[in-house]
């Protein structure tokens, strides 16, 4: 890549130049209190339409997306989303409605969103399935808030504790957290599933629940999965699933035949929602019949049966015993709805499964290339993604270093040092769109780099060399916190 | 790896001094954390606290992490200092980078250094 330097856009300034001209006013005008409401401190950038849109241009060709290259963070980010989602979430219909619209003007877009609900159910194998969730975290929320609704309303009142495996997302703990909840960590055993004995000497009827990913962030599939359910169930807890890892399951196995009582999807993960920096996010969280009354309200239901010759009513349904409203008007409609919606419509039930299928090989074809150059610490067939280790014996280079080095050969690096129970980890999660040639060129540059580790330690040091800038000085940038590129006159260091 | 022997370990990678009441985290922490950029105590002056209540929270560029008590007892001086140069922990996990002091504390279940470098050796591959 050429090294250009792009100024900042501060740098680009240069007084009087501006995008647009106002007209004259037309209207009396009153002077603002300057003193109250106006900042003469801001030193704001001056520059024409033009320039900003090449300066944007500009810093979006360094940017590395899963549109230009492989991404090996997965589904569990971000996997590719198809092209033809963004057609259809701006067919007019979908685009140029309001979510306070009486219902029957939108009678499609409620259609769409019954049908989904009815689609995720089939999927999940649940009994009842919210699409309010704004994103993964909140669908955990929403579900923990059901898992406390049921307990209380039986009168069981001790519950409140909620066990959650070492190897989890840190969103399990801090959701609980936000309920006051306290979290008992529970350790994975040799084989990366939830450590039995440890479980069930942590199960008793204080228990509200169990929180589990399964496949997990080791991406195991937990071999005990009956067993542990059975024992949280079997001491009055329930089982939350996070469906973070849902993608290598599609048309496998359904979490609410297991035994699971609720669980959140990632619309955004598994079903093709281009998000970043933070969202959009899609989270539905779907539920067993006994959580099925503490659904959040409303739900889309049909409120008029139709006929061969008229089509059903869809209108709002509250459940009996509803924990409320989650979110203000119905969840992530045409950004996450209609976009998941078209991915599942066009892959159909043995498309779905074909997603689960290809992501699972292809996670095992990377494994068994790198298996023998990186330590692999729970080595057996995998799921979706499989954690190795980046370091080696007698070598001072790190997992950040082999993350950084794989810059210069225009990957992308994996997620680092998560899970934290794999010292140096690499998480690598290839997903079900890349073809043999990709997963190829991506296990060769790693095993090159696991050479040039030992040959050229100073490589992997300084790495990366062939992008816009080098190194970054991460601790210093961790550590003092200014985030302006000028110092405000007060700022004491 | 540096345990000195007149301490005592946890299994979650916390020291503890008998003698003077200091807790804090351990070479081996440090060291797995990589660079700290950032310590909160959670606990003040006075405050009670039970074995494995969290005392403080650490932030590397790698992870974060919960500190947890090492012993029980009263909390009868906190290190300050150590939020304005969380670097210390990383330079000095014994001396000044000392988290809480707990006076009389009783030491939940704790290793002498001998055993706790031989858990940290089963830990590394």
């Amino acid at each position: 890549m050429a090294t250009i330097i792009e100024p900042t856009i501060f740098e680009l300034s240069s007084p009087g130049r501006r995008g647009v001209t106002m007209p004259a006013s037309d209207v009396p005008t009153v002077d603002l209190p300057a003193k109250d409401f106006l900042r003469s401190e801001l030193p704001l950038p001056e520059l024409a339409e033009v320039d900003v849109v090449r300066h944007y241009m500009k810093l979006s060709s360094f940017n590395y997306s899963v549109d230009g290259g492989f991404y090996p963070l997965g589904s569990c980010t971000m996997k590719y989303n198809p092209k033809i989602n963004e057609d259809t979430c701006r067919l007019p219909g979908f685009l140029f409605t309001h979510p306070l619209q009486p219902i029957e003007t939108v009678q499609g877009n409620l259609a769409l969103m019954y049908e989904m609900q009815d689609w995720l159910k089939e999927i999940s194998g649940f009994a009842g399935v919210t699409l309010q969730p704004a994103a993964g975290a909140h669908g955990e929320f929403t579900g923990v808030l059901m898992m406390a609704a049921y307990h209380k309303s039986r009168g069981d009142t001790k519950r409140t504790r909620m066990l959650i495996p070492d190897a989890a997302h840190g969103t399990n703990p801090a959701s609980v957290g936000m309920l006051g909840m306290s979290v008992v960590t529970i350790p994975s055993d040799s084989r990366g599933n939830v450590d039995l004995k440890a479980l069930e000497a942590a199960c008793d009827d204080t228990v509200v629940g169990m929180m589990l990913t399964n496949p997990n962030t080791l991406g195991m599939f937990d071999e005990n999965i009956e067993k542990v359910i059975k024992l949280v169930q079997g001491c009055g807890g329930l089982m939350y699933g996070d469906g973070a890892n849902l993608n290598a399951l599609l048309g496998i196995v359904r979490p609410g035949d297991l035994g699971f009582d609720v669980m959140h999807f990632n619309l955004h993960k598994t079903f093709s929602v281009p998000h970043g920096g933070g969202g959009p996010g899609s989270g539905p969280v779907g539920v067993s019949q006994r959580l099925a009354d503490f659904l959040p309200s409303p739900l889309v239901g049909i409120i008029e049966e139709g006929d061969d010759e008229t089509a059903p009513l869809y209108g709002f349904v509250n459940p009996k015993n509803s924990i409320g409203r989650m979110k203000a008007f119905h969840g992530h409609f045409g950004g996450g709805l209609v976009r998941s919606y078209t991915y599942i419509l066009m892959h159909g039930p043995d498309g779905l499964k074909d997603i689960a299928q290809y992501a699972v090989l292809n996670a095992n074809y990377l494994q068994a290339r790198l298996r023998g150059t990186y330590r692999i610490p729970y080595d057996r067939i995998c799921m979706h993604e499989f954690v190795m280790e980046g370091h080696f014996e007698g070598s001072d280079v790190r997992a950040l270093d082999i993350s950084k080095r794989l810059m210069d050969y225009d990957f992308h690096p994996p997620t680092n040092y998560f899970p934290l129970i794999v010292p140096e980890a690499l998480m690598i999660e290839p997903t079900e769109t890349e073809n043999k040639d990709t997963l190829d060129r991506f296990a060769d540059a790693l095993i090159k780099i696991a050479e040039e580790a030992k040959s050229q330690p100073d490589l992997l040091h300084n790495a990366p060399s062939t992008t816009q800038f080098g190194r970054m000085d991460e601790v210093k940038a961790a550590r003092e916190l200014v985030l302006c590129c000028w110092l405000p006159e007060n700022y004491e260091a | 790896m540096n345990a000195p022997s007149n301490l005592k370990y946890t299994k979650s990678d916390e020291w503890f001094d008998p003698a003077s009441g200091a807790a804090g985290i351990t070479d081996y922490a440090q060291s797995q954390l990589s660079d700290i950029v950032f310590v909160e105590i959670l606990v003040d002056e006075g405050e009670e606290v039970t074995v494995g209540k969290a005392i403080a929270s650490v932030e590397s560029v790698k992870a974060s992490a919960e500190i947890y008590a090492p012993a029980a007892g009263k909390v009868s001086a906190v290190n300050k200092g150590l939020s304005e140069k969380p670097e210390t922990l990383n330079s000095d996990p014994y001396g000044e980078g000392w988290m809480i002091k707990i006076e009389n504390g009783a030491a939940g279940e704790v290793m002498d250094s001998a055993a706790y470098e031989k858990y940290c050796e089963g830990r590394t591959h």
